[in-house]
Formats: structure tokens, sequence, C-alpha cells
């Protein structure tokens, strides 16, 4: 039974990391209607640079926010190329962030190298009522439930929040009230970069990260993003968390190599579902 | 009169068909005007013109003053609360000049669905919410693309009442695009008629409204009796 709790509050910890990076790719599909697959890559590249501004000496807390400011101008650079020109389709800038993913590759291992990488946590084991844990998870979910609150508060509360949602709702609209799209666009490409920096910032101590380490990231994102059609942010956290709860408890109870097809049956089965009933994930995001 | 809209010499093309051909029209200022057409005769193109989200491949566009604009099909921020849908309309404003308050007391019957998504409620409400959306921009000249289009007539009489008193009241201007020829005639004091991308005719209202031409192929064959 204190198994079981563990494997709970594990799952949670790492689900969360998996909302993140959702929820990222979410708030940029909103708005653009463009997949995001350089998101795993925002993650890396604030993981990476976290660790090294730690090896520098920098205190925890101003290095991690170092790894999300990263994360940040990332989102920003790939929305610019992905649709900085007026008239670019979402199929087009998919294909562009696909290829900016890939080149992120050879900037981290210029940069930091092919081997894999991590830095201390919230260090120890935790204990909650007989179950045991690694205490950075707690860390991961006491960071994760806040975010998740701002987030909402910006979107449903702040006029700029309400433009964007606006924007996902009815982008003609949103031109015909004097919104500038493209920027909303830029803007939902930083706030998802930011979004996934801090989910490899906050994962990394527990799951070291190597460059490569987006393509985990991007199918269980993408998986718990797919759930709520791409569009629905609710569903995605929830998407997330119960993705890395089923993750840990498959792990646990059964064997630690079929984390990444955990996501991939439950994105598969939800994509054939979505597409029988309402059509392509494009037309049930409307 | 000055005018707050003049359109003069307007072509737009869309790879390489002719949407708009040398259009010239303009709407004095707190005028009432009408521009009637049937189904792809460039009406919608000269909305979209006006509001500058396209191109013009020759002529010029000149808004003079702030426009609005009610577009055709309503376009509701469908997810959106009515009042956010509201407050979005006054963008350009700024954050002091998003306040609904205002527009809750030129159209009363809005009061009660401030909290309703806009996407539940009826083409008439929704009509309404995009009339009050257009206004928040505080404009002098107010383009409204298919003002009855999908709606009861009790509904499109209760609008029109509203845009005369706004009309009245402040001086506004319309631009009302229309395919019911007999309604724009009657709300609005000049008409232009548009056919393939030009002004086939133009004039008062009223004058319009005894042209045989109109007659036949807008008001159904039968000429309105206006005194």
């Amino acid at each position: 039974m204190s198994d079981l709790l563990g494997y709970l509050i594990t799952g949670l910890g790492l689900g969360a990391g998996f909302a993140l990076v959702a929820s990222g790719l979410v708030a940029i599909y909103r708005v653009t209607r463009v997949v995001n697959f350089a998101q795993g890559s925002f993650a890396v590249l604030a993981a990476m640079l976290t660790s090294s501004l730690l090896g520098a000496g920098l205190p925890h807390g101003v290095a991690e926010l170092g790894g999300v400011a990263l994360g940040a101008v990332a989102g920003l650079v790939v929305g610019v190329i992905a649709i900085g020109r007026p008239g670019t389709t979402p199929g087009t800038s998919l294909i562009v962030t696909l290829g900016l993913g890939v080149f992120a590759y050879a900037v981290e291992i210029l940069i930091w190298g092919d081997q894999p990488r991590s830095y201390p946590g919230v260090p120890g084991v935790a204990s909650l009522a007989g179950a045991r844990l690694q205490a950075h998870y707690l860390l991961i979910i006491a960071v994760t439930v806040p975010v998740f609150a701002g987030l909402a508060w910006f979107f449903t509360r702040t006029d700029l929040g309400k433009a964007l949602s606006a924007c996902a709702s009815n982008r003609y609209a949103a031109q015909v009230v004097g919104i500038d799209v493209r920027r909303m666009g830029l803007l939902a490409f930083t706030l998802g970069g930011a979004l996934g920096g801090l989910a490899g910032v906050l994962t990394t101590p527990v799951q070291q990260v190597t460059f490569d380490s987006d393509v985990a990231l991007i199918v269980n994102g993408f998986a718990a993003a797919v759930l709520g059609g791409l569009s629905r942010p609710v569903v995605a956290l929830a998407g997330g968390l119960l993705l890395g709860v089923a993750q840990t408890l498959v792990a646990g109870y059964g064997g630690g190599a079929y984390q990444v097809e955990v996501a991939l049956v439950l994105m598969l089965t939800v994509m054939i579902i979505q597409a029988a009933r309402t059509g392509p994930v494009l037309e049930a995001a409307r | 009169m000055s005018a707050v809209v003049e359109v003069s010499e307007l072509t737009v093309r869309y790879s390489g068909a002719t949407a708009l051909d040398g259009v010239s029209l303009f709407v004095g200022e707190g005028e009432l005007v009408a521009l009637i057409g049937a189904n792809g005769a460039g009406k919608s193109t000269l909305v979209k013109a006006l509001s500058g989200l396209v191109r013009a491949e020759s002529g010029t566009v000149d808004v003079r003053g702030r426009l609005a604009q009610v577009p055709e099909g309503r376009e509701m921020f469908g997810d959106l609360t009515v009042d956010d849908n509201l407050r979005l309309g006054g963008w350009r404003n700024g954050r002091k000049g998003r306040d609904t308050g205002a527009i809750y007391e030129l159209l009363p019957d809005l009061g009660p669905l401030r909290g309703r998504r806009a996407g539940a409620l009826s083409g008439g409400q929704q009509q309404m919410v995009a009339i009050g959306r257009a206004l928040m921009g505080r404009p002098d000249v107010l383009v409204i693309d298919e003002l009855s289009l999908g709606l009861a007539p009790l509904i499109v009489e209760v609008l029109v009442e509203h845009l005369r008193e706004l009309h009245a009241s402040r001086g506004l201007a319309v631009l009302l695009i229309e395919q019911n020829a007999r309604l724009a005639l009657e709300l609005c004091e000049r008409a232009y008629v548009l056919e393939a991308g030009r002004v086939a005719l133009s004039g008062p209202a009223s004058e319009l409204a005894r042209d045989s031409r109109v007659a036949a192929a807008y008001l159904g064959g039968h000429v309105a009796v206006n005194p």
C-alpha cells in the first residue's frame, strides 16, 4: 500500500513535468495552430544552461531562472522563424519547428557535448504516510501547482491573456478588433518556451538530460496535450499527470523499460478515437 | 460635409480574380449609407479593405477617424464571455478605454448576458454583442457587414431601432452592407449598388428604391412605395 502511495506521488511529480511541456504545446497551438516540435528542446537547452550556471558557482534559484529565461528566448526565436513571415501556413511552420529541433542538437553538442548532464536538486528521501520517495518530486509538484494557477489567472483575468484566448477562439475577429495575431503568436511561443524550460530545469535532478532528451519529453508532452485536442490546457494538465502516474505504476510493478511505450500507446489510442469521432486533431480543436 | 471614409478607384484581386474593379464611394460624417449587391459582388472584400485586412492593387482607402466593424456572421469569441467580447472590442483604446459599462447603458439587453459564453447565445443576441463590441472601439463610422442575415424580422427591427438611436444621439456614421436591399434602403440616406466588383448605381436611397433596375434585381420586382 505504501508502495502505491509512493508511486502515485512520484508519478504526479513526473507527470507535472509532462504537463508543463504539454501546456507549452497547447499555449502555442491554440494561438498559432502550429504543433511545435521544438518544444522538447526548450527543456534541454534550459537544463543544460542551468547545469553550466550551477557549475560556475551561481546559487540555486538564480541558475534555474537563467535556464527558464533561455527557454523563453529560444521559444521567441523559434516563433520568429516559424511564424514570422506573414502567410506561412501552420503546416509549413510545423516543419520549420521540426528542423529547428534538430538544429538545436548541433548547438547543444557544440556547447555542452554529448554526455548526459545533471545537477543536484532537493536531496534525500522523503517519507509520507509510510511511503518513501525522492524528495525532489515534491519540489516539482510544489512549483508546478502555482505555475498552473498563475496561468489560469493570466488567461482568464488579464486583458493580454484574454487577447491570447481571443486569437485561439476566432482569429479573424481578433484581427477585426485590432489584435495583432502575429505578435500574440510570438508571445505564445515565448510562453511555451518558458514552460518547456521550466519542465527541463525541474526534472533534470531526477532524470539526467542529454541533447536528445527532447524526444521523450515531446512524446510525453504531445500524448498529454492531444488528450484535449491540443487546445484545452486543463485537459493537458490532467493528461500529463495521468501519464506520469501510469508510467510510474508500469515501472514500479512491471518494468522500467516500457515508460515511453505507455505514452505512445495512450497517444495512438486517443488519436485513433478522436479521428474516428470528429476527424483529425485540427478539426477536433475547432 | 466631410467624409469619414473615402474610397477611390479601389481595385483588389485575389490570385488573378478581380474582386473589386475601380470602386469609388464615400461616407460623410454622421451619414447612413447602404451598400447593396448580390453574393460575390465584392461587398465583403470592400469591408476587408476598409479594415486593412486585404491589400489594394491600386486605388486608395482613406479612413478619417475611427472605424469599427461588425463582421459578417457575427464572428464572436465563442469561448469567451459577453463581457470579455466587449472588452476586447476596446483593445486599441488601451486598458483605461476598456470599461464596458457604457455599452450596457446603450444596449440594455446585453446586461443580463454579460457573464454568458458568447458562443451559446442566439443569433440576434450575438449580433447585439457584435455591435456592442464594435462600439467599444469608439468609432466615428460603423461598418456593418450583413446586419439581418439569418435573423428573425422582429430582432432585425430592434437592431435597426438601436442603430437609429446611435445615429441620432452620437452622430455615428454607418456603412451598412446588406443583402436585404429593402431594409438597407429604408434605414439609410444614400446607397451604392455593387455589381461584379463595380459600382453600378448610386444615389439617395429613396431614388434607388424607385429605380426599376434595383427593384427588379434586389426588391423582388416590386417598386417600393416610398413617398
